[in-house]
């Protein structure tokens, strides 16, 4: 696909066409202390300046001057909630005046959705959360329904954060591929190429310049230092299979005393795919709404059995999400379920680091923290 | 854009409407729902296989996973026996003959009826009324050729939290089938063994390469059964176990029920001993 080369202003004709082309565009925006993805109108809206500081249990924005958009690494969600929501109705139930029930299941007609602004992780998640929800025994239809029209504009990551991993786990900083529109930042513009039909048709609408060599030139340095960038590891793959057979390790009980089971980490993970099912019915009785709610494997209802709970103890919580983010993932889906992007090291209240933890169990060279 | 290969519907995510025909109270705590959808085309499609489970949805309440204890071949009506133990289903006990319900399923894989065609079948179960397997040993009597030598093996903390006493007393009766129950707390006129299932190998015929063993009850009783079982020979392939865990969705969606890396909705309930037997070793998986 030929790169081609737009200035800084023009994303807001790549916002218009967006719109025009009748989606709910949502970018980065800063939001409470935070870059989130949000509905956006205008380029004036996006985090220009902006730069992140992560490390374990801590996140900052600070304004540092930058001409660039998108000097920041991933902020606490990005396209999970947009497509798995946080809390959906399922069906509804209806009761008539002989107490016979009807059920309606839940309409999906929102208009299709864009995302400017996504990072390779988040692209890497998406495939991820693909295959849990639209390629099992039941694809999932609220799921499907916004996936099915949904328009990634990526940019690849310049400034990963000192939280980031995507490097070690192959998913980033630069994308693959999963992208309708790739974009690099520059200081004084952007390099953009299309990856699917789509995302041309909406690159020939812009007004673009070829790339010159300099340019190339630049993205290529961009990108390498990008990953230089990135102090943190996961163990590789082989020694990752070994965690499940690691259930008896005393260092379940370690992380245990500092773990809070609060439940951040699988909240924040781009791949968690967990929900209770939850019923809230009507103060008249005639009818009930039956919904879906994120939920975390750190709760006791999530393991709850017959008036006893599989997973009794932060010990135990804790094992299943490493055990299933790292390990289940491959037997269920056929890679890993951690795309590396950190996210669950920053947003952990006290810091516990998945990837010196991991290190720790597999008797791998322990990750380089901060 | 990126294509989305196989379109969606909602099948099996919303329930459809079901009458309770009767209700039958087996013990105080335990009952069947035989049920009837409302809709004659739905309950006439309907199919499933014995040690499948439904989703039963108490309006206004919420739903739980329930074995399907009825014969795959009797349209007539879908049979449940429930124990009332947690808040859906102490709320389905006070249900009566003419309420309706919403029942989305059947989900799961069943047990390997053609792998014990021609074989001499062993069932062992622990704990109270275990519903998985009453559909497998219907099945089994009621095509009754097609399998050999049947032995019903049934452990029970106290003697009176035997369900169906009169049932196992008829099929002991039966011709080529062997009933041993044990109580770990006997009674005075316990006739059966007191101690626990693993105790009664010795009496059961249990022949390597000819005996398929299917189990459902408590794991850990299931864990000794197994180790017990491969010391006698019988070969790991040839046992199956029905696992159970918490359950929101029944369709491989919600998380809930994964054994490590199994979703037992989807992957079970019943599992083929190899699949799981590091999983099983495992306490807290
Ligand atoms: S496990 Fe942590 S680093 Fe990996 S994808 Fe999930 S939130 Fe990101
Ligand atoms: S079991 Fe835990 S780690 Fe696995 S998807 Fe669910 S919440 Fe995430
Ligand atoms: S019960 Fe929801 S995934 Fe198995």
């Amino acid at each position: 696909m030929q790169r081609r080369f737009i200035p800084r202003q023009g994303l807001e004709p790549l916002i218009r066409q967006t719109l025009d082309a009748g989606y709910r565009l949502h970018a980065p925006q800063s939001t409470d202390g935070a870059i989130l993805y949000r509905p956006i109108h205008h380029s004036g809206q996006l985090p220009w300046g902006l730069h992140d500081h992560q490390a374990p249990g801590h996140y900052r924005l600070l304004d540092n001057g930058s001409p660039r958009a998108f000097a920041w690494a991933t902020g606490p969600q990005a396209l999970k909630p947009l497509l798995f929501r946080p809390s959906e109705p399922i069906w509804t139930l209806d009761l008539d005046s002989d107490g016979r029930p009807s059920f309606i299941g839940a309409a999906h007609t929102e208009a299709p959705l864009a995302l400017l602004g996504l990072r390779p992780c988040d692209l890497a998640a998406l495939a991820l959360q693909d295959a849990h929800f639209l390629h099992g025994p039941y694809p999932d239809p609220a799921y499907a329904a916004r996936r099915r029209g949904l328009l990634t504009i990526a940019v690849n990551c310049s400034h990963p954060a000192a939280t980031c991993f995507c490097a070690a786990t192959g998913d980033g900083p630069n994308a693959q591929g999963g992208y309708d529109l790739l974009l690099d930042e520059l200081d004084d513009g952007y390099l953009i190429e299309s990856g699917s039909a789509v995302g041309k048709t909406l690159l020939d609408r812009l007004d673009t310049l070829p790339a010159t060599d300099m340019q190339l030139e630049a993205m290529a340095t961009q990108r390498a230092s990008a990953v230089r960038a990135q102090q943190r590891k996961l163990p590789n793959a082989e020694q990752l299979a070994r965690l499940p057979a690691q259930h008896d390790h005393p260092h379940w009980a370690e992380v245990a005393e500092r773990c809070l089971a609060c439940g951040n980490c699988t909240a924040v993970c781009p791949t968690c795919f967990c929900h209770a099912h939850r019923e809230t019915p009507a103060l008249d009785g005639q009818s009930s709404v039956h919904s879906r709610e994120w939920d975390s494997c750190f709760t006791s209802g999530h393991s709850y059995l017959h008036g006893h709970v599989v997973h009794t103890t932060t010990r135990e919580r804790y094992r299943q999400w490493l055990t299933h983010k790292l390990a289940g993932w491959v037997e269920q889906y056929g890679r890993s379920g951690c795309v590396g992007c950190g996210r669950c090291i920053t947003w952990c209240p006290v810091g516990i680091d998945l990837t010196v933890e991991s290190a720790a169990l597999v008797d791998a060279n322990p990750a380089q923290g901060e | 854009m990126h294509a989305i290969d196989n379109a969606p519907d909602t099948a099996g995510l919303v329930p459809l409407a079901a009458e309770i025909i009767q209700f039958i109270q087996e013990t105080p705590s335990i009952f069947t729902l035989r049920l009837r959808f409302t809709d004659p085309a739905a309950h006439a499609a309907y199919r499933f296989a014995p040690g499948q489970f439904n989703m039963l949805y108490l309006p206004g309440v919420g739903e739980v996973p329930i074995s399907i204890v009825s014969d795959p071949q009797d349209e007539h009506l879908y049979d449940h026996t429930i124990r009332a133990v947690g808040r859906v289903t102490h709320a389905l006990a006070n249900l009566r003959e003419g309420s309706r319900i919403g029942v989305r399923g059947p989900f799961g894989r069943g047990w390997p009826l053609t792998e014990a065609q021609g074989r001499d079948v062993v069932i062992v179960t622990g704990g109270l009324g275990c519903a998985p397997v009453v559909s497998v040993i219907n099945y089994i009597l009621k095509r009754r050729a097609q399998f050999g030598h049947l032995t019903i093996m049934q452990g029970v903390r106290h003697a009176d939290d035997l369900i169906w006493r009169e049932r196992y007393e008829a099929w002991a009766e039966l011709p080529d089938t062997q009933v041993l129950l044990a109580a770990s707390d006997g009674s005075p006129i316990w006739p059966w063994h007191v101690g626990h299932v693993p105790d009664l190998f010795d009496q059961a015929r249990l022949t390597p390469g000819v005996s398929l063993v299917m189990m459902c009850g408590p794991e850990g009783m299931m864990r000794a059964a197994s180790g017990d079982l491969i010391a006698r020979g019988i070969p790991e392939r040839d046992l199956w176990m029905s696992m159970e865990r918490n359950m929101h969705c029944g369709m491989g969606l919600c998380g809930h029920c994964q054994m490590g890396p199994k979703f037992v909705c989807q992957d079970g309930p019943v599992f083929n001993y190899p699949e799981i037997k590091a999983l099983l070793a495992r306490k807290g998986v």
